[in-house]
């Protein structure tokens, strides 16, 4: 009995047990699977509706925008199509690229000098007056130099550098109203010039930072080294170039003002606010222009110390990334990277501020402007601020790297309304003309750093993302998806009507002293050692079919394609060398060999050509010595 | 019979009226722009080629569109056939038909000033006739080229006919033959001729009545 009574009464308190734990479970629920903020928009159908109308552009229709992308360290500028996001081309501008033979023909080898790749960054197109007027687009790259796309053509023409005592060159290729000048600067400050030995520990006292200006001729784009301006150890990051009322300045951020060295990602983020720095280019180009500035490395360096007047800091909290100027030029967009709020500045406070000598110090002999003078506003955008782009009606879009969003704030009244997800980690953003005195709002591109999630699995070499936010309404929304080659900083987004490119090159203009337009004209001509093949290429045949050389013989082979007919490229491939070239139509283009080794070698059309393509071929034939 | 010939020859001796003579004058004027514009246009469409390759002939030339770049582009294609290149070299027509045209404008200036009846006859019976062969002799060009195909071509085809008025399918391409501007100046400048031919026959016809009635 008391058996059963100790039973019932476990059993009781069992239950009991059960049930509280029942009860607990029920208030509380179940823990989340995903973030309350985890939303993939667009949701509802009519939504998916509307962003599939806005991206889907029919077979054989075109995109209204293009968007030149850089490609990073894989050294190219990618080409797309907005609002399909298709990848419409490549650009291969600082590594080689055997899809259109660049880099292994005489020209383009010469072009990339010692290098095979380049860390390409932030792309700018030609302006005239503040807009686009689609001639050239430049990019950077970080060992020092600038390389320039022709948009006839879609062809990189030039790349100068690396430039004296640059290091690092990030804080590039902004550009000003009316393409006078390309920003570049250090973002690894060393000794300079160049070569020259200082301990690490000797760092802040005599490591340098270095902006430069890069002039372009406003008829051949050309470029040349403009000017040099010392500055102190900071890690000089990102630039733009003033409008309107702040035209002939150039605007800099730098992190790194504890002059740190080592583990930089704690040094570095000590003071609360770091600088953006102003510099009057206009000053500069005067100062160069009356041969003021010290040679070190071989060009002049003006010295802010020595030169008072045209080089000013602007303290911007913290570590600030990107410095963005409004499209009247009035205000100066600085996001500190590590603070929750971007900065705004006002360009006729700065300029009342330097006139009344409102300073709070000096760096290097650099006056400080007081912050408090220049500032408009500190708009609470959310966490990680880097970039701005703008739209029309003072609308401002800022990334969001740590928040991993868009937001979307007001300029004069610095209202923030809406905000809109990434996926995932966006960086630079590009909005449709969005950095030019007019832009065009409807299309807004974020950068992303991460894509994990959004597409097929293709192994752990992710893509990166980029996704297009239509900005044509109050409400900012997402509607596509793309993933686009490694690894887009900035972009530029441009109206598809301002771009007028050729197909073909025209016969009267190839001035190659070896084109041959005749098959007849086809051949092999020497001098001593040296063996000169002038080919001809157009359907289905390469002329010469065969060349027979000796051993030691140092050929070169140019090569014509006599075509004027739209896609009808050719290849050239010579198995068993490093040689593969393409020419377009039009196009003649010459490599050279040093026959060290006698033997039979095809060569062939490498460019899917026509119904005969596969009988375009040949042989080198090498007959030892 | 008799009265046949006589009644015809005084028509043929008759001089010609204004209306007439006025018709001749337009048909003078017609020739200016057959001898200037494309006689008849070859157009070509493929799958590659959305835009079309065309081919004008001229009284004196050939010229392919898009700025002469279609004549390389069919060339380069019809090798591949085995087909002779178009080149203005093998068109004796080029050096006729201009002179022709020409002679054709004094002649007709010639009866416009001291035109008869019978010398109206005469141009038109000579324009038509030439009209004819220079259609004929166009065509025959066309089968010349679509039948001397060279036995070394690397696509083998059977020899063939291009259209030479309307379409027709050949391999990949379709192919448009169609008059231009120069052929339809011709055809209306016979077409004159024709009006004032019937013109002049009926007033000479009618004045030779009238005459008839009277004293004799």
């Amino acid at each position: 009995m008391d058996q059963m009574t100790n039973l019932s009464k476990w059993s009781k308190r069992g239950l009991a047990a059960v049930g509280l734990v029942a009860g607990a479970l029920l208030l509380a629920r179940c823990a989340p699977s995903a973030p309350t903020s985890a939303r993939k928009a667009p949701t509802a159908a009519s939504d998916l509706q509307v962003a599939a109308m806005k991206t889907y552009v029919a077979p054989g229709d075109l995109d209204e925008y293009y968007m030149f992308s850089s490609g990073g360290h894989s050294g190219q500028v990618y080409v797309y199509g907005v609002p399909s996001m298709r990848h419409l081309s490549t650009i291969p501008v600082f590594s080689p690229y055997p899809g259109t033979g660049y880099g292994f023909d005489d020209d383009s080898k010469k072009m990339l000098g010692r290098f095979t790749w380049g860390d390409a960054h932030h792309p700018a197109l030609s302006e005239t007056k503040g807009d686009y007027d689609g001639r050239w687009l430049f990019i950077n790259e970080m060992n020092g130099r600038i390389a320039r796309i022709d948009l006839r053509d879609f062809k990189t023409k030039e790349i100068i550098g690396p430039v004296a005592n640059i290091s690092g060159n990030h804080g590039s290729t902004f550009i000003t109203p009316n393409s006078e000048y390309l920003l570049m600067s250090s973002r690894f400050s060393i000794p300079i010039p160049k070569g020259t030995y200082a301990p690490i520990d000797r760092y802040a006292a005599t490591y340098k930072g270095i902006a430069a200006g890069v002039k372009v001729d406003p008829k051949t784009g050309a470029m040349t080294l403009g000017w040099e301006v010392l500055l102190p150890p900071f890690d000089w990051d990102l630039g733009d170039a003033g409008k309107g009322p702040s035209d002939g300045w150039f605007f800099l951020t730098a992190y790194n003002s504890e002059r740190a060295t080592g583990k930089l990602e704690v040094t570095a983020s000590q003071r609360d606010r770091d600088y953006i720095v102003a510099i009057n280019w206009r000053d500069a180009e005067k100062h160069a222009k009356d041969g003021k500035g010290d040679l070190v490395g071989g060009v002049k360096v003006l010295d802010p110390r020595k030169l008072p007047g045209f080089v000013y800091l602007m303290p911007c909290g913290k570590s600030p990334h990107g410095v963005d100027v409004s499209p009247d030029g009035h205000w100066i967009v600085g996001s500190g990277k590590l603070q929750g709020v971007t900065t705004v500045f006002n360009m006729e406070k700065i300029l009342t501020a330097i006139r009344n000598k409102d300073f709070t110090g000096d760096e290097d002999g650099i006056p400080v402007l007081k912050y408090e003078s220049i500032k408009d506003a500190e708009v609470q955008v959310g966490l990680g601020p880097l970039h701005t782009q703008f739209g029309p009606d003072n609308w401002a879009y800022t990334s969001l790297f740590v928040d991993s969003a868009i937001v979307k704030w007001k300029l004069g009244t610095w209202e923030v309304v809406d905000k809109v997800p990434m996926s995932y980690s966006i960086g630079h953003l590009a909005a449709a003309e969005g950095d030019t005195v007019s832009p065009d709002g409807k299309y807004l591109v974020g950068l992303n750093k991460l894509s994990h999630g959004r597409h097929l699995p293709v192994g752990p070499s992710q893509p990166e993302s980029s996704q297009l936010v239509d900005i044509s309404e109050e409400k900012m929304k997402l509607i596509y998806d793309a993933f686009t080659e490694p690894e887009p900083h900035y972009a530029q987004m441009i109206k598809a009507d301002k771009i007028h490119a050729i197909e073909v090159y025209p016969k009267e203009e190839n001035k190659h002293p070896l084109a041959v337009w005749d098959v007849k004209d086809a051949g092999v001509t020497r001098q001593g050692d040296k063996v000169t093949v002038k080919a001809v290429l157009v359907r289905s045949t390469i002329t010469p079919t065969a060349v027979e050389v000796k051993e030691g013989d140092t050929v070169t082979f140019a090569l014509t394609n006599i075509e004027q007919t739209t896609d009808e490229l050719h290849g050239f491939g010579l198995l068993d060398w490093n040689v593969n070239v393409v020419v377009d139509p039009g196009e003649t283009k010459t490599f050279t060999l040093k026959v060290d080794r006698p033997g039979v070698f095809p060569y062939y059309c490498t460019n899917f050509c026509s119904a005969l393509h596969q009988e375009m071929q040949g042989y080198l034939v090498v007959k030892p010595r | 019979m008799r009265s046949f010939i006589e009644k015809s020859d005084r028509i043929l001796k008759s001089p010609l009226g204004l209306g007439p003579r006025g018709l001749l004058l337009l048909a003078t004027l017609l020739l200016a722009p057959a001898l200037v514009s494309p006689l008849w246009r070859l157009t070509m469409f493929a799958p590659q080629y959305q835009e079309g390759l065309r081919l004008d002939i001229y009284s004196y030339k050939l010229e392919g569109g898009n700025h002469g770049q279609d004549t390389k582009e069919i060339n380069l294609l019809n090798h591949y056939i085995g087909m002779k290149d178009l080149v203005a070299e093998d068109f004796t027509e080029f050096l006729w038909l201009p002179f022709a045209i020409g002679a054709f404008g004094l002649l007709f200036l010639r009866a416009v000033m001291l035109g008869t009846v019978g010398y109206l006859v005469d141009v038109t019976v000579m324009f038509v006739y030439f009209s004819g062969f220079s259609l004929w002799s166009f065509a025959h060009k066309l089968w010349s080229y679509g039948h001397n195909l060279a036995p070394t071509a690397a696509v083998k085809v059977p020899p063939f006919m291009p259209p030479v008025f309307g379409g027709k399918q050949l391999a990949n391409f379709e192919v448009y033959s169609y008059p231009s501007l120069a052929s339809w100046a011709l055809g209306a400048a016979a077409l004159a001729l024709f009006l004032a031919l019937v013109l002049a026959w009926r007033t000479a016809r009618r004045a030779g009545t009238v005459a008839g009635q009277g004293p004799g």
